[in-house]
């Protein structure tokens, strides 16, 4: 274990590869290994978007027309699986974790860097071998959920190559956790206290915190359905005395939790995005911390309000009634100062800007129709309907992976060194904000109203809205076409930006862009004060910028 | 100065929640009601609708309020306020969503009560034989389920078994076995639901009623319809490649016409 700020620690620079090159190779740097994370989960997006495109393309008729019903289950399975365990949790957590962490907490790597780069390889593999069964034998076709007995009759293979490829996933995950766990505790600068980190340090402890604690209880339990599926065990086969309830909670126990894992490192992204273009400090950084970590734990004890209609005993039901109403407390904390940050400030209406305001409009709908969800009587008319769906894609889509976007206009000039073009820019968030709102808005109405999620066929009466809805769908396949654009010209002949083109504080700004190897040429800038905007002092920013 | 930013933030505020409570009465988003506890459910829905249009319209409003009023004007240099924090206006959105949130959890709680949730099924029912107010899905974790189903005689009892891609519904009165569910208007009943392969679930959109069917662990639903007509039974949890189709429909009847139907499909005579 090589705990050391030193550089000597590290390889040799001559034994890494240089170049484009270094992006295939095992390396050991962890802004190589955080583009890494970026650009595959990119890639797995884009095919897990063609399949919720496939989906929108079958939901246009009533009818089952498009693709055999078989086809369809494995397609919403593998797509609900990819865009969670390919593409949300690996960007949010391992691409902008191991680019940022190490600037923000002073040291030239993550604690473990071959730990980190073994974490990323695991990603590829996987991804290929659970995309592949769907041409070999079919892929699973139970969902992303996996409920036995379902996953446990319909064919094994696919379900098989399912466990083994989301076992790895989480095993790439929990290297993950304990990685940032040891560098944000032990890898800071002498000198730099916790508070006085910035926000994302925050959000990706209490996120690790959450997958060390949680994966490992969704690996022994997909190992267990394994067994039932291969050696006819019968923990989870009614038909051989076991109990599918239990299953549920043990998913559950990981899979509420993974809804955190994909939100709060983007809630420390927003905090670092937002200080920067509205020149301001960002608005309690005390309670926001506190916030964090209020939400983590209880995040951990709300699973079973996914299991309203499983047959729960009633005090079970009011207990997550509760606990899962009250993670509105620490998250409308968040959303109020973000509010506030804003409020007074010298707002730049950039790309970056506008995916994370898009991304409090959506995600405040998203979480009013959360709590409404967590109670009882109200969940269990819409449990398992396209409102449901409509309620998770407004976290996840209009939540994640907006902000994904909005850190990718954000740190594109780090990263390369090169900007992107702002009106390209903005065009990509106007297409996918009406886009979004399109295809996901009407589905609340869908569920309210007799539509079942997982669906191919529908009754009739829900044709128009769920052709409203495709078309929004269209949009946001079209939304990608400004962005691909824009990162291949601007990669090529972008603006140069400079080392910080934000005029920003935090640590990764104060040094060249793209950053040299170990981050830093001298000794690693001590920042007391990341958000220390604002005209009151106005010697701060211009020390920050020296 | 600050009596002006009083004065319309309290008429913002009050135009807000007028504009809720507006929304809410005139967006219907609901299919009919069609059993005792759908008003139930859309009385907690209407309070959810205002509360969450409020909220939502309130939020979107500061945002873009804020982009245009606060945007960087052009040839404007220099940063916003220095303000890192403000511990009294913190304490108030943590304060406020908590008793929101307080109230919500209670209020649905109470909702849930009336619904009948909350009222143990492993328990002898004689002192509720008169409660006219619906009791609703049991569940496993219940207790003994024949007990419940059989022990409220003016309940009528059904059993439902469901299996890939069906409901069977049989009638123990009369040993009726039927593809759809056949109900009286204003008698509650209790559906007594197992599967025989894998998890389904019993849903009626317009009852706002929903319980898993699984496999190995009889679960319970008691409702009762007050609506005559034809509602469509859907299974609400992914049971296979004919899930979408796995479809049936609850006809309501009027007493006279259920009592007619149930003589004319008995086996036994009644």
């Amino acid at each position: 274990m090589t705990i050391s700020l030193k550089p000597s620690n590290s390889p040799p620079e001559k034994l890494q590869p240089t170049g484009w090159l270094k992006y295939l190779s095992f390396s050991l740097d962890h802004k190589v290994i955080g583009l890494q994370y970026l650009v595959c989960g990119f890639l797995f997006y884009l095919i897990g978007g063609s399949l919720a495109g496939a989906i929108r393309v079958e939901l246009i008729s009533p009818l089952s027309d498009f693709m055999p019903r078989e086809v369809y289950n494995q397609v919403l399975t593998l797509h609900g699986t990819i865009m969670i365990f390919l593409w949300i949790v690996p960007v949010v957590n391992g691409a902008f974790g191991n680019y940022l962490i190490p600037f923000y907490v002073g040291a030239r790597d993550m604690a473990f860097p071959r730990l980190n780069a073994v974490a990323f390889w695991l990603i590829p593999p996987s991804g290929l071998m659970l995309i592949t069964s769907y041409f070999i034998n079919g892929a699973a076709q139970s969902g992303w959920t996996a409920y036995p007995p379902l996953s446990i009759t319909t064919p094994a293979a696919g379900q098989i190559i399912w466990i083994l490829s989301v076992l790895l996933l989480g095993g790439s995950s929990i290297f993950g956790g304990i990685n940032f766990i040891a560098t944000i505790l032990k890898l800071r600068r002498p000198g730099l206290k916790l508070m006085q980190l910035p926000m994302y340090c925050w959000a990706m402890l209490g996120t690790s915190i959450l997958v060390v604690l949680s994966t490992p209880v969704l690996a022994g339990t997909l190992i267990l359905l394994s067994f039932d599926i291969v050696a006819h065990t019968g923990f989870f086969n009614p038909s051989l005395g076991g109990n599918v309830i239990v299953y549920q909670h043990l998913f559950w126990f990981y899979s509420h939790p993974a809804v955190y894992i994909m939100v709060l490192p983007a809630f420390g992204l927003v905090s670092e995005i937002l200080p920067i273009h509205s020149r301001k400090p960002l608005f309690g950084y005390i309670t926001m911390v506190f916030s964090i970590m209020g939400i983590v734990v209880l995040g951990l004890v709300v699973w079973a309000h996914h299991m309203f209609t499983s047959g729960t005993p009633p005090w079970m039901r009011l207990f997550f009634t509760i606990a899962t109403a009250f993670i509105a407390v620490p998250t409308g904390i968040k959303f109020f100062n973000w509010v506030a940050t804003l409020w007074g400030g010298k707002i730049s209406l950039n790309a970056a800007m506008l995916f994370s305001c898009g991304f409090i409009i959506n995600f405040v709908l998203g979480g009013i129709t959360g709590v409404a969800l967590a109670q009882v009587p109200f969940d269990v008319h819409v449990h398992d309907t396209y409102f449901v769906v409509a309620h998770f894609h407004y976290i996840v889509y209009g939540g994640s992976v907006f902000v994904i976007f909005s850190s990718i206009y954000h740190w594109f000039p780090k990263f390369t060194g090169r900007m992107l073009n702002e009106n390209l820019g903005r065009l990509h968030f106007v297409i996918t904000f009406i886009g979004f709102n399109l295809c996901f808005a009407p589905q609340h109405w869908l569920g309210l109203n007799g539509m079942p999620r997982r669906v191919a066929e529908y009754d009739p009466q829900f044709q128009l809205i769920n052709q409203i809805s495709s078309v929004g769908a269209l949009l946001m396949a079209l939304s990608t076409l400004p962005f691909l654009w824009n990162i291949l010209q601007s990669i090529l002949y972008g603006a140069e930006a400079g080392d910080n083109p934000w005029n920003a504080l935090t640590p990764e700004w104060l040094t060249s862009s793209p950053p040299p190897v170990e981050n830093w040429k001298g000794e690693a800038p001590l920042v007391l004060e990341p958000y220390g905007y604002g005209e009151k002092d106005s010697n701060k920013t211009q020390e920050g910028m020296k | 100065m600050p009596k002006l930013s009083a004065i319309l933030t309290l008429t913002s505020s009050l135009i807000l929640g007028v504009l809720g409570v507006w929304i809410a009465y005139n967006v219907d988003m609901l299919p009919v009601s069609a059993s005792m506890n759908a008003p139930v459910y859309d009385e907690l829905y209407r309070v959810l609708f205002i509360i969450g249009a409020i909220l939502f319209i309130g939020m979107t409003a500061l945002v873009i309020y804020s982009l245009i009023q606060f945007r960087r004007r052009p040839g404007e240099t220099g940063d916003g306020i220095d303000l890192e924090g403000n511990i009294s206006l913190e304490i108030f959105w943590t304060a406020v969503p908590a008793i929101v949130v307080l109230f919500v959890g209670l209020y649905s709680y109470d909702i849930y009560d009336r619904m009948g949730g909350m009222q143990p099924l492993m328990h002898d029912h004689s002192g509720q034989m008169n409660n006219q107010a619906e009791r609703v899905w049991g569940g496993i974790g219940s207790g003994p389920i024949e007990s419940s189903s059989t022990k409220n005689s003016s309940s009528l009892p059904i059993e439902l078994t469901a299996m890939q891609f069906a409901f069977i519904f049989h009638y123990p009165k009369g040993d009726i076995i039927s593809g759809e569910l056949h109900v009286p208007v204003g008698r509650e009943v209790s559906l007594k639901m197992e599967s025989k392969d894998v998890i389904h679930a019993f849903w009626v959109p317009q009852f706002r009623l929903k319980q898993d069917v699984i496999p190995g662990q009889p679960t319970i639903l008691n409702f009762t319809p007050t609506k005559a007509g034809n509602f469509p039974i859907v299974c609400a949890e992914l049971c296979g490649p004919y899930h979408g189709g796995m479809r049936s429909n609850v006809i309501v009847d009027e007493p006279e016409d259920f009592d007619t139907w149930l003589k004319e499909n008995s086996k036994e005579s009644v």
